[in-house]
């Protein structure tokens, strides 16, 4: 049986401290806590903190003579910059039409594996590999033997269709790289939702089957409503990792033909190999974490509401 | 299906039908999915000159030549993975553990905001603080480190790892740990005693999940990395050749890359979902 884990679990012992806890006794509790929560703020926030104060420095790292102040003109230059927008809005749509693709077909990938059938063990098996597949592996992977314009496998299954020859990453560049990023994270929301389907208590299916309730009205009534937390857990951890999208980039299309791939990562990277401009990547880089923390406040708040910690001290 | 149904309304032909039908749309749904991962092993096989032809051939004298070739000059990107994913994955559970333990057994005051601070690390892309932390190895002499990585990689995780450790540790029955504090014992032989042997398949698939992370990362390791300490997704792009016949050789380069992680997680697959979700789901 599958639940989100803090309906059912026991919420935290001694969970609201006494006021009189003592000083020693909350140091005691902390301590534990402590070296992750340094490690932490030490590894992950301190370069973002140099990264704000780079924002306002002329740096390039190829050139002599270090850093010097400069003010808002990195800033300005972002502002004005259409590459930076433009990786920026691909950046979301690439995100936005591979979460939502891959949730669908994992919706539909989950409903087939809700029911037992002969081998339906191996067959699980096979939906999740691609996930597993190292992300470099699979960029390369579907660049040669799947869309190779002369010898590609896709090619020659859709010979019969009409198509002949497709250079797909030159002329289907965006949607090629977004293929590739749905079909390694098609499994992610196969598992998520498949264990959403698999904590329906059975009796109400039944009930419902006993009440005539055709299988789309049970589906939209039921089940459907049931899986809401689970789809919204996958679009999240889907988007958190699916936005910082670089190995499919990188080694796909590298960002092109022209910019027509060029997301966020990679025109991060571009800035600070290719232009060595620390400075102008770091206020990008400041520009990129404001817009990502505005968009966090909501999905923390998501969060909390997937999570039901609230009713786990009930 | 319970039983109870199926007692009321006994098999017919045509819900036998249904099931085989039901099967075969799923086997032929699979396969299609699994078919870039089949197809990189049937190319892998072949000799270069079989793997680039019109139409693609089917049948022909699987080779191992291009698995040699590729395998050539790894030595030293495959050791520098595994010291990173290894050693990762190990300071993330001596660090992960007491945290989840502060988190949910013996909770310090406001662990709940503790957890949203954690995951909120998560939603920061790291990509926005790549030159500043470029130029912050440089300074630390980090540059092109094993280390480097393995303090990267960890940051990485340890959200991660904390909140399924904690969802095990929940897990672990009050009436042990009441137990134990009656015997006497210490918070640490209280965690060492009772609760990781009770919660170790728990870390098991924690550290899955670390191991499959970690391995798979190009982006820090390409950033930040050159010959001392470059990784197996790093080997995988200097195998590709700028020019000539390339398709069995990325191939076999590609699968000795993914084979382990695909392995483990064949195995782990119970533990995945769990993983995956950060112990939300069970």
């Amino acid at each position: 049986m599958t639940v989100l884990q803090d309906r059912t679990a026991p919420s935290p012992r001694e969970e609201v401290l006494p006021k009189a806890a003592s000083r020693r006794e909350r140091w005691v509790r902390r301590l534990p806590l402590l070296p992750a929560v340094i490690y932490i703020v030490v590894v992950t926030q301190i370069p973002f903190v140099v990264t704000l104060w780079y924002s306002f420095q002329n740096y390039f790292w190829d050139q002599p003579g270090g850093a010097h102040f400069t003010g808002l003109t990195n800033y300005k230059t972002v502002f004005t910059n259409a590459a930076f927008r433009g990786s920026l809005v691909r950046s979301v749509a690439m995100t936005a039409s591979a979460v939502i693709i891959a949730m669908l077909l994992g919706i539909a990938f989950a409903l087939l594996l809700d029911r037992k059938f002969f081998g339906r063990g191996i067959v699980r098996t096979l939906i999740i590999t691609p996930f597993l597949v190292m992300p470099a592996a699979a960029a390369l992977v579907w660049t040669g033997p799947m869309l190779d314009p002369n010898f590609g496998l896709l090619n020659y299954l859709l010979e019969p269709f009409g198509i002949h020859h497709v250079a797909w990453l030159s002329t289907h560049a965006l949607g090629s790289v977004i293929v590739v990023m749905i079909w390694q994270w098609t499994p992610f929301m196969t598992l998520i939702v498949l264990s959403g389907l698999q904590s329906q208590p059975p009796e109400t299916l039944e009930a419902a089957k006993v009440d005539g309730a055709g299988a789309l009205a049970t589906f939209r009534e039921l089940t459907l409503p049931h899986l809401r937390p689970y789809i919204e857990l996958g679009i999240l951890l889907g988007s958190i990792y699916l936005v910082n999208t670089f190995d499919a980039v990188r080694l796909m299309t590298n960002g092109g033909p022209g910019t027509s791939t060029t997301n966020l990562p990679f025109y991060l990277y571009q800035q600070v190999n290719n232009a060595f401009d620390i400075g102008g990547a770091a206020a990008a880089g400041v520009v990129t974490v404001v817009l990502t923390i505005i968009v966090a406040t909501f999905a923390l708040r998501m969060f909390a509401r997937v999570f039901q910690f609230e009713e786990a001290r009930g | 299906m319970t039983a109870a149904p199926a007692r009321l309304r006994p098999r017919t032909v045509t819900s036998w039908a249904g099931s085989a039908a039901w099967a075969a749309v799923a086997w032929v749904v699979a396969i299609a999915f699994f078919l870039p991962v089949l197809w990189m092993l049937v190319t892998a096989f072949k000799p270069e000159s079989d793997a680039e032809t019109w139409p693609p051939k089917f049948i022909f004298a699987p080779t191992l030549a291009e698995f040699r070739l590729a395998v050539t000059g790894m030595a030293p990107f495959f050791t520098h993975s595994v010291i990173a994913t290894v050693g990762s994955t190990i300071l993330v559970l001596l660090i992960g553990i007491p945290a989840a333990y502060a988190l949910s057994v013996y909770p310090v005051g406001r662990w709940r905001d503790g957890l949203f601070f954690l995951i909120s690390t998560k939603m920061l892309p790291i990509v926005a603080a790549i030159g500043p932390l470029y130029v912050i190895a440089l300074h630390a002499r980090l540059l092109d480190s094993i280390w480097l990585l393995i303090i990267l990689y960890t940051a990485m995780n340890l959200p991660l790892a904390i909140w399924m450790i904690r969802s095990f540790m929940l897990e672990v029955p009050g009436e042990l740990l009441e137990a134990a504090r009656l015997d006497g014992a210490g918070r640490v032989r209280e965690i060492g005693g009772v609760i990781l042997p009770i919660i170790a398949p728990g870390l098991a698939s924690t550290a899955l999940i670390c191991v499959i992370f970690a391995w798979n990362e190009l982006f820090l390791a390409l950033n930040l990395t050159a010959t001392n300490a470059a990784t197996m997704p790093m080997f995988l792009m200097s195998s590709v050749p700028q020019e000539g016949l390339y398709i069995a050789h990325l191939s076999a380069a590609a699968l000795v890359a993914s084979v382990p992680v695909i392995i483990v997680g064949w195995i782990a697959q119970r533990s995945l979902v769990r993983g995956l979700s950060m112990g939300a789901i069970k």
